[in-house]
């Protein structure tokens, strides 16, 4: 077989289970690929002697016929999941030289799961950004162009490495992780597929914390099918997550059958924003239609809350990242300031952090710091979380009167150019999660599927929402929209 | 509510990062640019409602408050950037 990097975890599977291949080739093809693709500088640390002893292991019980649900199958992991006695940065200076002295329940389960781990990948500095442009390895760069404009683009962020991985093919899948967004808008960007389970159903231990009560993993393929077969292999309840949910994880792969007859789609007319390109809002009413060509009813809904999503979330998410972020004072592990004769230990952590946080990350421990202070934490912590339950409210009122899911665009526009928001203000590039941080501050599941091309060649996507625990109806919504949407675009190799 | 230079660096001084003097009019612009993006909230009427504590209905776990863990002195100091004698090591604290 051919190209078999090019593969997705399904196919290779099967493959794999007929003896077509070996984990041994499909690693090989992907470590090649890797190595010809540091143009993208999406794989920040290599991992080959792992991935070799990994796939070789995944051959023999293969042979032996155990093969469990991802045997043999070369993934990539972001930079964000602790990886025992693998460099775990979150693309921050402050953890140079890191080494986890334990690996993360994510990637133990995959790796339980027979999963080749290839090596470690390029993200935002601590998941905050949302263009790869905040990562102390550099950008990680989109393998897609403006047709034969070279101009570099952005594959999104934060799960930017996963998203143009995946979407080159140096890897079969990946993990991402979603705070705000940070798996379906790269997803969007670069033709795949994510999808940010329900708050509760991956375990957060080992995963370096931005903001607690937001933060979920998920994966990062080139299809539904994939994301279900990688996203059951991630999930389960992990006693050293007290907000991992004792629920049994039913099988996603069964639950695709594309049937969505009588299923009910809303909607919501909030998320038409002023100034919404025409391409995406004639990709969201495709979309709609697909849906509805299969069986689906469409229905109108409304989301009063919406507009409040991002302030809120620009509260309580910096909020608890400069609660987590206390933890890197130079003390425990990372890297710590050079310091002069006579500094004490408060000149040691103010100017570790100064040197060790990157200007994104420090605005936000910084704002954080400030709606958390004496005085103002009523007038904006408090109000914030307010407001969040009100935007799950509206979520819920859905729900109640029968919408089954949710259908918005996934992103405001194609990806952009990097460097091309440098000039823009911060909240510009907040404005990029518009569509999918109320997801997150619902708790809700949410998938994002590529379903176009906009003009100038680049992907679009759609996501879909999700009831709480119903990933598995949620991927087979997305599985007959993919299946109507046809999308197959590829970004031709230039790198 | 706008910030002023000396409510950015206090703001700096509280979260331990150190910020030159020559940069903090601009951090009280960029402050002043966010929170103005944050004060939308205050058209909310959020009058009774509870502020969210957890996003799911499920209640914190509990277990037996007892050691499930422990002995791994060489793996705890195994990534500090200054370890000696068995203990993390910093700059002088007390006089």
């Amino acid at each position: 077989m051919s190209d078999l990097n090019k593969l997705g975890l399904a196919e290779a599977r099967d493959a794999l289970r007929k003896g077509d291949t070996t984990s041994v080739e499909l690693t090989e093809a992907c470590l090649k690929a890797i190595d010809a693709a540091d143009a993208l500088n999406a794989f920040v640390h290599k991992t080959p002697e792992i991935a070799m002893e990994r796939a070789k292991a995944a051959d023999e019980r293969i042979k032996a016929g155990e093969a469990p649900s991802m045997c043999g199958l070369p993934i990539g992991i972001k930079d964000l999941f602790c990886t025992k006695g693998v460099p775990s940065q979150a693309a921050s200076k402050i953890l140079e030289g890191f080494k986890p002295e334990y690996e993360s329940t994510v990637s133990q389960k995959l790796a339980d799961a027979g999963s080749v781990m290839l090596g470690k990948l390029n993200m935002d500095e601590f998941a905050m950004g949302s263009s790869n442009e905040t990562s102390v390895y550099g950008n990680a760069v989109s393998p897609w162009r403006r047709g034969n404009d070279d101009a570099q683009l952005t594959p999104g962020g934060s799960s930017g490495g996963s998203a143009s991985a995946v979407a080159a093919d140096l890897c079969l899948a990946a993990t991402g992780t979603d705070t705000g967004g940070s798996i379906r808008q790269p997803a969007a960007f670069t033709g795949t597929v994510g999808i940010k389970p329900t708050y509760g159903r991956c375990s957060r231990w080992g995963i370096v914390a931005f903001a607690s009560s937001l933060d979920q993993a998920g994966p990062m393929t080139k299809s539904v099918r994939d994301a279900a077969i990688m996203l059951e292999a991630m999930c389960g309840h992990d006693p050293k997550d007290s907000t991992s949910a004792e629920l049994t994880v039913p099988d996603f792969e069964a639950m695709l059958t594309g049937d969505i007859r009588g299923k009910k789609i809303g909607i919501p007319k909030e998320y038409r924003m002023d100034g919404m390109p025409g391409e995406i809002g004639k990709l969201w009413s495709d979309g709609a239609e697909m849906l509805k060509a299969a069986g689906a009813e469409i229905v109108d809904i409304s989301l009063p809350h919406t507009k409040y999503a991002l302030p809120a979330y620009y509260v309580i998410a910096p909020a608890e990242a400069s609660s987590n972020l206390a933890r890197y004072d130079g003390v425990r592990y990372g890297r710590r300031a050079t310091l002069e004769a006579g500094d004490g230990i408060t000149e040691m952590y103010e100017k570790t952090r100064a040197e060790g946080f990157g200007h994104e990350v420090q605005r936000r421990v910084m704002v954080g710091t400030y709606v958390l202070s004496a005085g103002f934490y009523d007038a904006y912590y408090n109000r914030a979380r307010k407001v969040r339950t009100l935007i799950k409210k509206d979520f819920e009122d859905v729900f109640a009167a029968g919408v089954d899911a949710i259908l918005t665009p996934a992103t405001p526009s194609a990806a952009f150019g990097l460097g091309e928001m440098t000039e823009a203000d911060p909240v510009q590039m907040y404005l990029n999660d518009v569509f999918t941080v109320t997801v997150n501050l619902a708790g809700l599941p949410g998938i994002a599927v590529p379903a176009g091309l906009d003009k100038q060649g680049l992907p679009l996507g759609l996501q879909l929402i999700g009831k709480p625990w119903e990933e598995g109806d949620l991927l087979n919504t997305a599985y007959a929209l993919e299946n109507a949407a046809g999308f197959v675009a590829k970004p031709q190799q230039w790198w | 509510m706008s910030i002023d230079q000396s409510t950015a660096a206090k703001v700096a001084k509280l979260a331990r990062i150190k910020v030159e003097d020559a940069a903090l009019p601009a951090l009280a612009d960029e402050f002043n640019n966010i929170l103005g993006f944050i004060e939308q909230l205050n058209e909310v009427d959020v009058e009774g409602v509870e502020p969210m504590t957890s996003v799911t209905p499920q209640r914190l776990k509990r277990r037996k408050d007892e050691v499930t863990d422990g002995n791994q002195q060489d793996k705890i100091l195994a990534n500090a950037p200054d370890a000696r004698e068995g203990f993390f090591a910093v700059p002088k604290v007390v006089e």
